[in-house]
This record gives structure tokens, C-alpha cells and sequence, in this order.
């Protein structure tokens, strides 16, 4: 852009109007865009990048936060028998939690479609309030349904005769309550991802697989699984580092408990660094996944890009 | 000329005074020079006494110009302690914060010390209640001195119809409502004749129940029972003594207790015992009296047979947990010095009267001269004297969870359940004694971490 070209949608100012070099730099789209970008950048930098700097700090001091001890704090996590039993159970928790939501949304998404337009928005909306409202929230109504004495759900299987089920009680099913609400707040994210995502696979496609004679399961790995990927790939992979970092339903559920089998990161994080006043210890359990996830993140983007391209 | 010399320097010696008065007024201050106090303090479980601990401390600030503030912050989720780590680490908040069991020993660093506000209220009303010097005398300083509200201890709390009725003993008897106990009959209520009760009482369907589980409560009854028995998870001179025979006799002792309790107390929270008792299902709790007052407006046939009590006694003596509150002064606050008036204001015997009264005798004082000289507890009903033995009257010793332990590694020792973990390993997971205790020396090695 020069000097008394018009800005796209405004009138050219008159000579006597015009500024400085200065005034035209910030006139230039890229200078308005890093502009428009700052807020965001100095959000990034406050709310995330200077607390994770200042986790990875916090991680190489000492008890007292007072020296310097490198990888110590994650070296000394090595050798701690309940910390192994909070990374089996992450990881239990996480690929579980994460199959069974991306399994439900998938076939929740192919059922919505299935609605004619006209009352599908509702069904849409409905299905959606379990990921709509705050998970501490709704986790406390789980709660309750399980409740160890007198748990909702015990009493209607008292109805039928059944025994009671120590759904918080017990290591087993302690695990089983905590990935069943997982997977009940979280499959609504996995229904309206792919739900856009088949909505935009064209039907061209389909007709063609038709006309070649495709069965249903035909159509549904040869057209709309492929058409999908990328979507499939970035949600679960959203989900999986947002499953690895779950704190509320572990903690007002469990509380970690029975026997610290139910621990995750955060919750074990939280009882050692806030609870026990182990800080440094604390922000090395929380770090801890942090290598895996970033190579897992990178290696699915890379993926991801590399098929956008081909597309 | 030497007259304007002489004129110059009374002017920059006036003026020098003058900006020195201005730079250190501030920080020469009384209760009378007013200000602000800003209070974070406990939210009470018992409805009415937030008002009254706000009104006696604004009454305060009224008569000695200070502007008094006053946050109650709830336990619940643990935000007593959250609120108490984002002030210390960001050296701003409250002046004086609430300071529960071992929270000044957690907090130490950033405590203003306090060694005069204490003297004075030992000069002024007696000794203090045993724990609270092991919890904040630290490093040879008083960190925090008495609170006005919210200490508490767990008495047994037993359904007096369903003890005699079932087991055929009479508690009332045995711990009545006055000093006329007989020494005899207290020494047989052990944990061997307790046991024999449970027994009986499962047996009807009124079962024992105690959370065994990391929360404060699942923490404290052990920690009383392990004492009882001898048992330590550290010593007081900081070495790892959970390997032992005390600690095997425990946890013997809790297999066969165990059986006679709920299956669900795993997963019990501090709330779950309550409910247990106000039902009308459980027999026995460890518990301050919120049970029994919410059982008096929830269902008060039961409250009428409830009757709180002395622990039974181990083989090493008689235990009761307790859970003193304290108040500090952080040291970033910038009106110490009425803070420490507060203190001491708080600490007067009417004041603490009047919040003891307000929280229907949930508080217990630290101040034992307070206790002693209240009859209020002696008053209490339905039945008369129900929480005449909730302050301890007989040979019980208070003790929490990670004691002997020093304050800094007990806290960790309770934060993290080893205890509570150490026994349901044992009684619900089927370990060994010996793996259970090679679980916990393992934890407890990174509790001991320099």
C-alpha cells in the first residue's frame, strides 16, 4: 500500500491530510494483524507460558525451595511406589476414558444425523448438557448417585434384588465410577466434533459408494472414517491431554482414595505440592507427562499437516 | 552570616525530624492509632456463630478505632488451606489468618512470632491445653496463639439405648455427667472391651463406623488408636518407626475391628460418620458434636440416647485426637500491632464464653481455665450432660495424627494418609503386615525428604 492509494473501504485522504511513514506502517494489514494478536499473546504469556516456566522452576528446587537440585525431584519420583501407581492409573484412565468417548460420539453423531434438520437442533442441545455444565458440579450429583452408604443407584438395584455395589469403596469400581463420569461429561465434545465433521463430508461420495454397490459398513470405513481422520486425530488428541490433566471428577469423587488408587497427575500433584506443602515435588508430578504428551501432540499435528497437504 | 548559617541548619534539623516523624509514624502503631484488620477465619459448621465471632470482633475495632474486617472462609475442599497457600506465597491477604492443627508449623516461615501475645494470656488466665504448645511453639517462638473458635476433639459418640440394649454396658454409668466417675469402671473400657461391644452391636445391625480413609477424621481416630497401642509411624526424633511390634498389634487388632464395620468406610468422608450416626444405623462414631446437633433437629430420637464419652484405653494408655485452632499474624501484615491487641482481646474469658455459648459447645478452649470454669457443656441436652465429657476430664491425652513426629513431617504424615492407607492395605487390600509396612516406609522416606 503506497501513499494516496485508497484503504480497501475508506476514501483517499486528500494530500493535505496525509501522515508519516509511521502512520502508513500502522496502516499495513500485518502490522494491524500482530496488533490484533497481542492480547492474545499477552494472555498466552501471563496465563500460560510464565506459569509453566515457573512450574519447571519450582520442579528443580528442594523441599524447601531454598537450592537448586536439577532433575532430582523427578529422579526421587522414580523410586516411589504410589507415584507408579498414579501413572498406571493415568494411563488407565486416559485410553479408557478416551475409547469409550470417542466410540459414544461417534455413534451419537451418526444417530443425530440420522435426525431430519428440523428437529435435530434440540437433540443437538440436549445432548450437549452434560459437557455444558461445570464438572464439579455435575460430578457432585454423581456423587451422590454413588454415595457409599447410601448410594441412589444401590437402592434401585435393592428394588430388583441385586446386591449392593461398593461403587466408591472399592479399588475396582472406584476406577469404573471416576472413567464413567469422564466419559459421560466428555462425549458430548466428541458427538458435535463429528457430528460438523460428517455434516461436511460431501454427499457425492456416498452416492457414488452407492452406485458401486457399498454396504453401509463399506461407506462407513471407506468414506466417512477416511474424510474424518484429521478430526478423529485432533479430538482425540485434545482429549487425551485434557484426560491426563483431569483434577475435579478424581477429586470430588474419590479423592484419590480407595488406597490412592485413583490418583491422577493433578490430584496426586495437588495432595503433595498444596496438601503436604511439598511444592517443588508437586510441580514435578504435575510436569511429569508433560515430554510424552508434547511428542504425542507433535507426531499427530505432523500427521494432521502431512494429509492436509496431500488433500 | 553566621546568623543565616545557624537559621539553615534548625531549618534541615527541623525538617530532617520532621520527615523521620513522617516516614516512622506508620509503623509505630496501637490498636489506637486505628487502621485496618482484615481477619480469614474458619466458616463454623454451627448455624449462628459466624454472626457472633463477627459482631465481638467488630465491637473490637469500634472501640479502639480499627476498622475490622472479617472473611469466613469454609474447610470444605480443602479451601482453609488453599487461600492460606496463595497469601503466603504472595505475601498479601489477610492480617491474621486462621491457623488449624498444623498449620503453623506448615506456615512457620511467614508467621509473625508472637511470644508476648502468648505470655500475656498465660500470665493473665493459666497454662494452655498440652497440643497447643507442640503445634505452635516452633523453633523456641510462639507462631499463633489461641483461637477464640473452632478447636475441637473426637469423643467417642455412642447411642447410650443400643450400648445396653446389645452389649449390656452402661455408658453413662461408666462416664456420667459429673466427677463422681469410678475409677474402676473407666479403666475397663478398653479397646479389647470396646471390640467385644462392636461385635455385639454388628451383630444386631447397629455397626461401629469410622471413615478409613485419608480424610481428617480417618486420620484422627486411628491416630488415637495407634497411640493407644504405642504404635508410631516416625518418632520424635525423626527416624522411621512404623516397623514394628506395636504396629503389628495394631494392625491385628484392626482386622478383626474391621469386620464389624461397614464395608463402605473406604470411601467415607468427615460427613459420612455423622450420617451414620443421625440415621439411626451406626452405634458408635468418633466425632465433635456436630452429629448429635444436627441429630437434634434431624431426628431427634436419636439425638436423645446420644452421649459423648472417653476413647477406650490401649495398652499404652488412654488417647483422645484433637484438633486445637489457632490464629496468626502474617508477617507481611501491616497493622501487627493491633492484630496482637485482637489476639489478646480474644482470648479474654467472656469473649470466649460468649463464642463457646454461640457454638452450642463445639469449641473447645485451648485456654483450660476457660473450660474448666464453663459449665455449659455440664448443661447440654437432650439426655442432661450429654457433652459433659466432650472437653476431656479423665486420663485422656490428646494426640494427632503423625504425632511424635515433629509438627513439619506430622502434617505430611496426615496430608497424605498414611495411616488411614497403611491399615486399609492391610484390612481391605489383603496385604501382609510386613508388605503394608514396607508400603509405608516407602512413603514416609519421601515425607522425610530434605
Amino acid at each position: 500500500m503506497t501513499v494516496g492509494v485508497a484503504v480497501r473501504g475508506l476514501p483517499e485522504r486528500p494530500p493535505s491530510v496525509r501522515r508519516g511513514r509511521f502512520y502508513l506502517w500502522l496502516r499495513r494489514r500485518s502490522t494491524i494483524a500482530v496488533m490484533m494478536c497481542f492480547p492474545l499473546l499477552a494472555i498466552i504469556t501471563c496465563l500460560v507460558a510464565y506459569p509453566f516456566a515457573y512450574s519447571i522452576y519450582l520442579s528443580m528446587l528442594n523441599k524447601a525451595e531454598t537450592a537448586f537440585v536439577g532433575f532430582g525431584n523427578f529422579l526421587f519420583l522414580f523410586k516411589r511406589e504410589t507415584f507408579w501407581l498414579v501413572v498406571q492409573q493415568s494411563i488407565l484412565f486416559a485410553l479408557v476414558a478416551v475409547i469409550f468417548k470417542a466410540l459414544i460420539g461417534l455413534i451419537a453423531a451418526h444417530a443425530v444425523n440420522t435426525i431430519p434438520s428440523k428437529g435435530q437442533r434440540k437433540w443437538r442441545g440436549m445432548m450437549m448438557v452434560p459437557w455444558v455444565i461445570p464438572p464439579a458440579l455435575s460430578t457432585l450429583g454423581w456423587w451422590w448417585l454413588f454415595e457409599p452408604t447410601y448410594s441412589a443407584f444401590n437402592w434401585l438395584l435393592a428394588e430388583f434384588a441385586v446386591p449392593a455395589v461398593p461403587w466408591l469403596s472399592d479399588v475396582f469400581w472406584a476406577r469404573f465410577s471416576v472413567i464413567l463420569v469422564n466419559v459421560w461429561v466428555g462425549a458430548p465434545f466428541f458427538l458435535i466434533m463429528y457430528l460438523a465433521s460428517l455434516k461436511s463430508i460431501p454427499e457425492d461420495l456416498y452416492e457414488a459408494a452407492s452406485i458401486d454397490g457399498a454396504s453401509a459398513w463399506q461407506k462407513l470405513f471407506h468414506v466417512t472414517l477416511p474424510m474424518m481422520r484429521n478430526i478423529i486425530a485432533i479430538t482425540v488428541l485434545f482429549s487425551i491431554i485434557v484426560t491426563f490433566a483431569n483434577f475435579d471428577i478424581v477429586r470430588v469423587l474419590t479423592q484419590g482414595g480407595p488406597r490412592n488408587s485413583t490418583h491422577l497427575f493433578a490430584t496426586y500433584a495437588f495432595r503433595v505440592g498444596i496438601e503436604s506443602g511439598d511444592i517443588p515435588l508437586g510441580a514435578a508430578v504435575s510436569l511429569f507427562m508433560f515430554p510424552a504428551l508434547a511428542i504425542l501432540s507433535f507426531v499427530i499435528l505432523r500427521n494432521v499437516r502431512q494429509r492436509t497437504v496431500n488433500i | 552570616m553566621a546568623k543565616r548559617e545557624r537559621s539553615r541548619r534548625h531549618f534541615l534539623m527541623a525538617a530532617g525530624a520532621a520527615g523521620v516523624a513522617t516516614f516512622a509514624m506508620p509503623y509505630i502503631k496501637t490498636a489506637r492509632s486505628a487502621g485496618k484488620l482484615l481477619l480469614g477465619t474458619w466458616d463454623h459448621w454451627v448455624p449462628g456463630a459466624n454472626e457472633v465471632l463477627r459482631k465481638v470482633c467488630e465491637d473490637w475495632g469500634s472501640a479502639n478505632g480499627v476498622e475490622v474486617t472479617v472473611d469466613f472462609i469454609t474447610s470444605v475442599g480443602n479451601k482453609l488451606l488453599l487461600t492460606a497457600q496463595a497469601e503466603s506465597r504472595a505475601k498479601t491477604g489477610h492480617d491474621i489468618y486462621v491457623q488449624p492443627l498444623w498449620f503453623p508449623s506448615m506456615f512457620r516461615h511467614r508467621l509473625e512470632p508472637v511470644d508476648d501475645v502468648v505470655g500475656d494470656i498465660i500470665a493473665e488466665y493459666g497454662a494452655l491445653h498440652p497440643s497447643a504448645k507442640f503445634l505452635a511453639y516452633l523453633d523456641d517462638v510462639w507462631r499463633a496463639a489461641p483461637a477464640p473458635a473452632g478447636s475441637l476433639n473426637y469423643a467417642s459418640v455412642s447411642r447410650l439405648d443400643l450400648y445396653e440394649a446389645h452389649a449390656g454396658v452402661d455408658l453413662k454409668t461408666i462416664f456420667p455427667a459429673s466427677e463422681a466417675r469410678d475409677p474402676a469402671l473407666v479403666d475397663s473400657w478398653t479397646y479389647d472391651a470396646f471390640l467385644a461391644a462392636a461385635e455385639k452391636l454388628h451383630a444386631a445391625g447397629k455397626s461401629f463406623g469410622a471413615p478409613i480413609a485419608p480424610t481428617p477424621d480417618g486420620n484422627q481416630w486411628l491416630a488415637a488408636l495407634f497411640a493407644a497401642f504405642g504404635a508410631e509411624v516416625v518418632s520424635e526424633s525423626v527416624e522411621i518407626t512404623v516397623d514394628s511390634d506395636e504396629t503389628r498389634t495394631v494392625l491385628e487388632y484392626l482386622s478383626r475391628l474391621t469386620q464389624y464395620m461397614p464395608n463402605s468406610v473406604y470411601a467415607w468422608d468427615d460427613a459420612s460418620n455423622n450420617r451414620w450416626l443421625i440415621s439411626g444405623e451406626g452405634s458408635t462414631i468418633f466425632n465433635p458434636p456436630s452429629a448429635w446437633a444436627v441429630a437434634n433437629r434431624d431426628n431427634p430420637d436419636v439425638a436423645k440416647h446420644v452421649w459423648h464419652h472417653d476413647t477406650p484405653r490401649g495398652s499404652k494408655g488412654r488417647f483422645r485426637a484433637d484438633s486445637p485452632f489457632f490464629w496468626g499474624i502474617w508477617d507481611f501484615s501491616e497493622n501487627i500491632s493491633a492484630a496482637k491487641d485482637l489476639l489478646r482481646y480474644v482470648a479474654r474469658r467472656d469473649v470466649v464464653d460468649t463464642l463457646v455459648s454461640a457454638s452450642k459447645g463445639f469449641d473447645i478452649p485451648l485456654i483450660i481455665s476457660h473450660y474448666q470454669s464453663n459449665d455449659l457443656w455440664a448443661k447440654s441436652e437432650p439426655p442432661h450432660g450429654v457433652l459433659y465429657n466432650y472437653p476431656i476430664r479423665g486420663d485422656e491425652q490428646p494426640v494427632a495424627a503423625g504425632y511424635p513426629a515433629p509438627p513439619e513431617y506430622a502434617a505430611q504424615i496426615m496430608a497424605q494418609g498414611i495411616i488411614p492407607n497403611l491399615v486399609a492395605r492391610v484390612t481391605q487390600g489383603g496385604d501382609s503386615f510386613d508388605d503394608a509396612i514396607s508400603w509405608a516406609e516407602n512413603e514416609l522416606e519421601g515425607i522425610m525428604r530434605g
